[in-house]
């Protein structure tokens, strides 16, 4: 016979469930229904709010704007879920960044495969010159925060 | 035939009981039938009777591919087509032509497979419901089934068809709800978080997601290149295990697949279970996980303890920082990955032509949605220089201590792990749509991702129309056990799973072959309206009408 039981979880921000799934009777497969833990209701919004040098710096750098305040919002729901990390212990614990990681991956001989192929490349890209794809005038940086709505607005 | 499983189209196929090129006629005038399920984005008619044609001539001089050729399949569109446009759903890519196919692609066209179209998606694949691309959102066919038509009578709010459909999961939606109604035999989907598992469970197919590693991902968009993998989409467990056979293995194009060999196999159907020892993560049972789905879960549990299997209770401590770990790695991925997009060589281009840095701007500004540039901007501040600790390595340290629950778990012998896909049944739209995409994902994504970050091998979750089968998987796990990548199976089970083990229990002299037996039982659809939905319900009622004839 088996039944969900209950038993310990971690604590984050997750609460206790506090109970113990009960075992199913001789016959009958009877599972308690409160779970495990639980997802705690979101907090309010923390006091501390991002920046505007904050929120004109990411856009510089995502090159992609906020637009509104929905966005602004939306950035910090996402701090917010993940400061959740933060209470895990990881002391002496070393990251991971592959699942390969203890593997040897495969590098190819260091020669030219393929090429020839300049008219493929360039056929995607909405403006050429010869071979070449155009751009327009470089390192003039994005306007102020203030300015840049409304100069990226001209463009829709 | 359209209801087949692939292994019988392709067994008809070989004994001319029908032709490739009238096989994708069928499909394509069912997919025209079905079309408002919205599950494709590009049907590609001509290349595929073209194909099709290709095949009927090797058929004919009797040098077939393989058990796919003929076969019509279907592909996200966020997998490279040569010639084909491939759009991610994102405005970004709208219009755009790739000159080389993904591997996956490739190896499906080599063995003579016929590609009937790109099927629909999340925005770049960043979803859980394939309800925010720019081609709008995908219907679950399971909405015109007699079930839920019936479900929604005894619901005053749900009486409106219009309003009450839903949603297919996502973000490989299309995939799977193009499998689902039978336009296409098999579906290639990606996974990133459970984007193949989810819509499989929500669609009612079942849904492979291969080890990270084991299947070429070049071609494939990217969205988070340390998790996604390519996803399988079939009806059946035997289709699945088919088609990873002829996709999996070494790709010189993609240097993070394994050069171990592998072997295409056969799924036996002979089944012993007894030897299994089978792991329930009690961490899984979390809040909102809706009844019906704990039910069938220890249903299924039961299931393999009477049949001699040995089920235990496990524990996997971490599961409940594994969704946040997820959302910090995927943001920060995203915003390294969604970089390329700039403009200049490809996608989409604004006409601001004042500098560089605001032509890249703007054309990023109209070319991503909202959920893309959340994601890329909160990723950008979990990368920033005073946050690259507190966050990005935190999370990474994180994804370690789940990585190794599971280590734990299957070195004390345990083979398999026995888990829902999601927390409950697809929701009609209009409750999907009440909250963002982010919260949508932290608690679709809740049984899925881990299996991302830790990479536990073969994922199987939507596997509603199988009864046998899902068994089998599992004695597939056993049997691999000599080669070191195959040593642990992780496996999700979707509430429809425990449905077909109900089948299973009480039925058992049921055919072993896929779902055709169980939906000629079944007719699942009843109520439609409009012209499309009537032909769809004949369609699943009868199995063999034309669009003509109704």
């Amino acid at each position: 016979m088996w039944a969900l039981r209950g038993g310990r979880c971690l604590r984050a921000a997750w609460s206790w469930g506090g109970s113990r799934l009960a075992r199913g009777a001789t016959g009958g497969r009877q599972i308690d229904q409160n779970p495990e833990w639980q997802l705690e209701e979101q907090k309010p919004l923390p006091q501390k709010k991002v920046t505007m040098e904050l929120l004109d710096h990411l856009e510089r750098l995502a090159l992609v704007d906020f637009r509104n305040w929905e966005g602004v919002e939306r950035l910090e729901k996402a701090i917010q879920f993940a400061d959740q990390l933060h209470e895990v212990n990881t002391e002496g614990i070393e990251p991971m960044d592959s699942v390969l990681e203890n593997r040897c991956l495969y590098l190819r001989g260091d020669n030219i495969t393929e090429g020839n192929c300049t008219k493929e490349l360039l056929q995607n890209a909405s403006q050429t010159a010869e071979e070449y794809f155009e751009a327009p005038p470089g390192n003039i940086p994005l306007p102020k925060l203030e300015e840049r709505e409304s100069f990226l607005q001209d463009s829709n | 035939m359209l209801r087949a499983a692939l292994r019988e189209v392709s067994t008809a196929l070989k004994e001319g009981q029908v032709s490739p090129t009238e096989l994708c006629q069928r499909c394509l005038s069912l997919i025209k039938a079905t079309k408002c399920l919205n599950a494709y984005i590009t049907v590609t008619e001509d290349t595929a009777l073209r194909q099709a044609e290709e095949s009927e001539k090797r058929y004919r001089r009797g040098q077939s591919l393989g058990d796919l050729d003929g076969i019509p399949v279907a592909v996200k569109d966020n997998f490279s087509t040569t010639g084909i446009e491939t759009t991610c759903a994102s405005n970004m890519l709208k219009g755009y032509i790739p000159p080389y196919n993904a591997t996956v692609v490739q190896k499906l066209l080599d063995q003579g497979a016929v590609l009937i179209g790109k099927t629909n998606l999340d925005e770049f694949a960043m979803g859980s419901g394939s309800t925010d691309g720019i081609f709008g959102p995908v219907r679950n066919p399971w909405s015109y089934s007699k079930q839920y038509r019936e479900k929604c009578g005894q619901n005053s709010h749900l009486e409106n068809e219009d309003s009450s459909w839903l949603i297919t999961g996502g973000s490989s939606g299309g995939s799977a709800a193009a499998v689902s109604s039978f336009t296409c035999f098999a579906a290639l989907g990606s996974d990133t978080g459970g984007s193949t598992r989810n819509p499989a469970a929500h669609c009612g197919v079942v849904g492979l997601k291969p080890t990270y590693g084991l299947v070429s991902r070049h071609g494939l968009i990217p969205l988070v290149n340390s998790m996604d993998v390519p996803g399988i989409l079939t009806r059946c467990v035997d289709d699945a295990a088919t088609v990873l056979g002829v996709l999996a293995g070494h790709d010189p194009k993609d240097s993070t697949t394994v050069q171990d060999p592998f072997n295409p196999f056969k799924l036996p159907s002979v089944i012993d279970v007894g030897k299994l020892c089978i792991g329930i993560p009690k961490e899984y049972h979390i809040p909102g996980l809706s009844s019906e789905t704990l039910k069938v879960w220890s249903k299924a549990a039961d299931l393999f303890e009477n049949a001699g299997a040995r089920v235990i209770e496990v524990s996997l401590p971490h599961t409940c920082y594994s969704i946040v770990c997820y959302h910090v790695l995927c943001a920060a991925e995203v915003a390294s990955n969604m970089a390329r997009f700039d403009g200049l060589e490809y996608g989409h281009r604004s006409n601001m032509d004042k500098s560089t840095e605001s032509m890249y701007a703007a054309t990023r500004r109209e070319g991503f949605n909202d959920v893309v540039r959340g994601r890329i901007l909160s990723g950008n501040y979990f990368l920033l220089k005073q946050n690259y600790e507190k966050y990005f390595i935190k999370a990474q340290k994180v994804r370690r201590l789940i990585a190794n629950d599971f280590v734990n778990v299957f070195s004390s012998g345990v083979d398999v792990l026995l888990t829902p896909t999601t927390l409950r049944d697809a929701v009609p739209y209009v409750e999907f749509i009440k909250e963002d995409n982010r919260t949508r994902s932290a608690q679709d994504d809740i049984f899925t991702q881990a299996a991302n970050m830790s990479a536990f091998l073969h994922n199987l979750g939507g596997v509603r129309n199988l009864c046998l089968k899902n068994i089998q998987v599992l004695l597939y796990s056993r049997q691999s056990l000599t080669s070191d990548l195959y040593k642990k199976i992780y496996v999700n089970l979707s509430k429809e799973y425990g449905f077909k083990v109900c089948i299973w229990e009480e039925a058992s002299n049921l055919p072993t072959q896929g779902p055709i037996q169980e939906r000629a039982e079944k007719p699942s659809l009843q109520v439609c309206t409009s012209t499309e939905h009537k032909w769809l319900q004949h369609y699943f009622l009868t199995g063999n009408a034309k669009p003509d004839q109704i």
